[in-house]
């Protein structure tokens, strides 16, 4: 059958137009005439359409989500592993004195992974949506990943919350569209880890956060800025695929006593006795100057200094 | 509870109108109480039930505010005491005009068209004060306070009910007492009940709780209560935590160090999370925003590693001024140190070596 035959048919299903069927193509001008009118229609309703949408764009983000795998994304970090990071002097201080076995505290048992980290792990994504009953607009959408809490992110115009109001894992966002790219403001974050190696943000963190979705790819711009321990914005990124089959399983969590150790300790490595952080230099045969060379380890500049 | 429940939210449509009405800058900020003086403004944040934190110049501000009258935790400064009192004000007439009227069966009680037009009852007194600390930062507004309010009948005012309307009473462990009146502080602004045990009970309900005041040994300063709102599970830590410096340890007036972390130690023991390390148990620092136990955890490990840091500095044979060249803080400067102001970092430093020297 003609290509145009089976558009036809298509079209004939919508009762839109028709395209000129190939057969009956009509040699008097009448007809040719009566055609270009029928596509030249046809371009006026394909360029109309944008013009209905709504002024202010709404791309639906919600679905089942699943985190593409890329060279960046490295899951378990050594310690000591700093790179990509414009981490100060304080932050490296505070991450060479991190202790893995700080986890096993009871306050910390279970601590989900914050905003400013989960995007990046090996967790699935889940995003809903709110839609206002009236005026069917978007009014939130809630990010959830597996070991992870709701983030929601408001799109009605709420203020952020007072300066004295409490922090939480997910942090208070808002968002406001850029054509098509949903733009998130989260502040109100918990202290975290930027990187799962004590790699730590403090809780006066902000972060600009980019969705941007094309057909099924979801790609999600991060941008962290920490006055306490970041000399400039750490940019980074994720992409995720679209999985219909996806379910987020529950995570449960009991706080059990993990290691028998006195009341009151807290793990953690004094100044100076930390030998992970030259192990890693070494495995991967960088100087150690280059591991705590901080914003510069971001650039291509740094190669200079492997040689 | 539903009661609760729709007073509650009376109260933040209340207080965010207050909000809409005021300056960008104010609105950016969250709920505003303005006051006389624009200079100063407190703000009301509802936690859960009839407790609410108070945060303005000074230290925070733990109220109850029911039924039963007010219990406020800490007094702020006694420059702000005017408009601390008529921010109290102003929330209990916030409450009563938003408060739901219980419905009556006509043919069980009597009409309910005297109370629909009927103003709200004259608003209850403040009946308890809990000073945390002798702080004037904590205690500064007690005098004020405690003069605009009336004690419930008992105690220091059994036998003589006239006493009753001679303010409001002030709890506190006797060593706030002790200290301030060798300070010589007002006598109207003495706590007028005192404990000097782990820990003191109101005799009976308040606003709907049981409500729990427990010394915490030589931590910020040898007088240290912890109040603790049992039904609404929110804990006033006083200067035992604060989220905008290193705890204050006043050695000099009995604080050290351990007892600080024992304190943050105890009030983990005594939070539960709501759900993944956080909510539940709200936790309001003697300055700083409003936190959780997770918050404390963090501020628990910080102290802590800081303390064995300087520890293992003296084991070394390290003299104070060593281990401040050799800043064993530096990793938490940035978010919590000073170099100007009341407490600085080699203050800090300085007060933990103290410590430690001591316990030795």
């Amino acid at each position: 059958m003609p290509e145009l035959d089976v558009l036809n048919q298509k079209f004939r299903n919508f009762g839109i137009l028709e395209f000129p069927i190939q057969s009956e193509i009509a040699n008097s001008k009448v007809s040719e005439f009566l055609n270009r009118v029928k596509l030249i229609v046809f371009f006026l309703f394909i360029l109309i359409i944008p013009a209905v949408v709504p002024a202010f764009a709404q791309i639906d983000f919600s679905g089942e989500w699943t985190p593409n795998g890329n060279e960046d994304s490295i899951g378990n970090p050594y310690v000591g592993d700093w790179l990509g990071i414009p981490m100060n002097e304080a932050s490296r201080a505070r991450a060479e004195a991190w202790a893995a076995s700080v986890q096993t505290l009871p306050e910390w048992q279970c601590r989900p992974h914050g905003f400013a980290y989960i995007y990046r792990g090996p967790s699935q994504l889940r995003i809903s949506k709110e839609v206002d009953p009236v005026t069917r607009q978007i009014t939130a959408f809630h990010a959830e990943w597996l070991r992870s809490v709701d983030v929601p992110i408001y799109l009605d115009g709420r203020p952020h919350p007072s300066e004295n109001a409490p922090h939480t894992w997910g942090g208070f966002n808002t968002a406001e569209w850029v054509g098509d790219t949903l733009k998130i403001r989260t502040t109100h974050l918990k202290e975290e880890y930027l990187r799962r190696n004590g790699v730590q943000h403090s809780d006066l963190i902000e972060i600009t956060t980019y969705w941007i979705r094309r057909g099924n790819i979801l790609t999600w711009l991060n941008i962290v800025y920490d006055p306490v321990y970041l000399t400039e914005p750490l940019v980074r990124s994720q992409e995720y695929r679209l999985n219909l089959n996806q379910q987020i399983p529950p995570y449960p969590c009991d706080v059990v006593e993990e290691v028998d150790r006195p009341k009151g300790v807290v793990p953690h490595q004094l100044p100076g006795t930390n030998t992970f952080v030259k192990e890693f230099a070494d495995k991967i045969h960088v100087p150690e100057a280059v591991i705590r060379a901080g914003a510069e380890t971001m650039y291509p500049e740094i190669r200079k200094k492997l040689k | 509870m539903t009661k609760r429940l729709k007073r509650c939210w009376a109260v933040r449509a209340a207080l965010l109108l207050s909000l809409v009405s005021g300056p960008a800058g104010a609105q950016q900020r969250g709920q505003q109480v303005q006051q006389n003086a624009p200079s100063v403004q407190f703000e009301i944040l509802p936690i859960r039930n009839n407790v609410y934190m108070l945060a303005g110049d000074g230290g925070n501000i733990a109220l109850s505010v029911g039924p039963d009258g007010v219990l406020m935790v800490d007094t702020g400064t006694l420059a702000n005491s005017e408009r601390l009192l008529a921010a109290i004000q102003q929330l209990q007439r916030q409450l009563a005009t938003n408060g739901l009227q219980a419905w009556n069966f006509a043919a069980e009680t009597r009409s309910n068209l005297s109370r629909m037009i009927s103003p709200p009852a004259p608003s209850k007194p403040i009946r308890y004060i809990i000073n945390t600390s002798l702080d004037p930062d904590h205690s500064g507004g007690n005098e004020k306070l405690s003069q605009a309010g009336a004690t419930i009948t008992g105690g220091n005012v059994a036998g003589n009910i006239a006493d009753a309307a001679q303010g409001a009473s002030i709890i506190a462990h006797e060593n706030v007492l002790l200290r301030m009146t060798t300070a010589q502080a007002p006598f109207r602004s003495l706590p007028t009940d005192t404990y000097h045990m782990e820990s003191m009970k109101l005799s009976h309900f308040f606003n709907g709780e049981g409500i729990l005041i427990l010394h915490q040994p030589s931590a910020h300063t040898d007088g240290d209560s912890l109040v603790f709102f049992r039904g609404s599970d929110v804990i006033a830590a006083g200067d035992i935590f604060r989220t905008d410096s290193y705890p204050v340890i006043d050695v000099e007036r009995g604080g050290n160090m351990q007892g600080v972390i024992d304190g943050l130690n105890r009030i983990l023991d005594l939070s539960i999370a709501e759900f993944r390390t956080e909510g539940g148990t709200m936790v309001i620092p003697g300055h700083g925003r409003l936190c959780d136990s997770a918050d404390v955890a963090y501020y628990r490990d910080m102290v802590t590693i800081i303390r064995d840091r300087i520890q293992d500095m003296i084991k070394k044979g390290m003299t104070l001024q060593q281990i401040k060249a050799a800043r064993p803080t530096k990793d938490y400067d940035p978010r919590y140190g000073k170099t100007t102001g009341p407490w600085t970092t080699d203050m800090f430093v300085e007060a933990v070596y103290q410590s430690l020297i001591q316990k030795k």
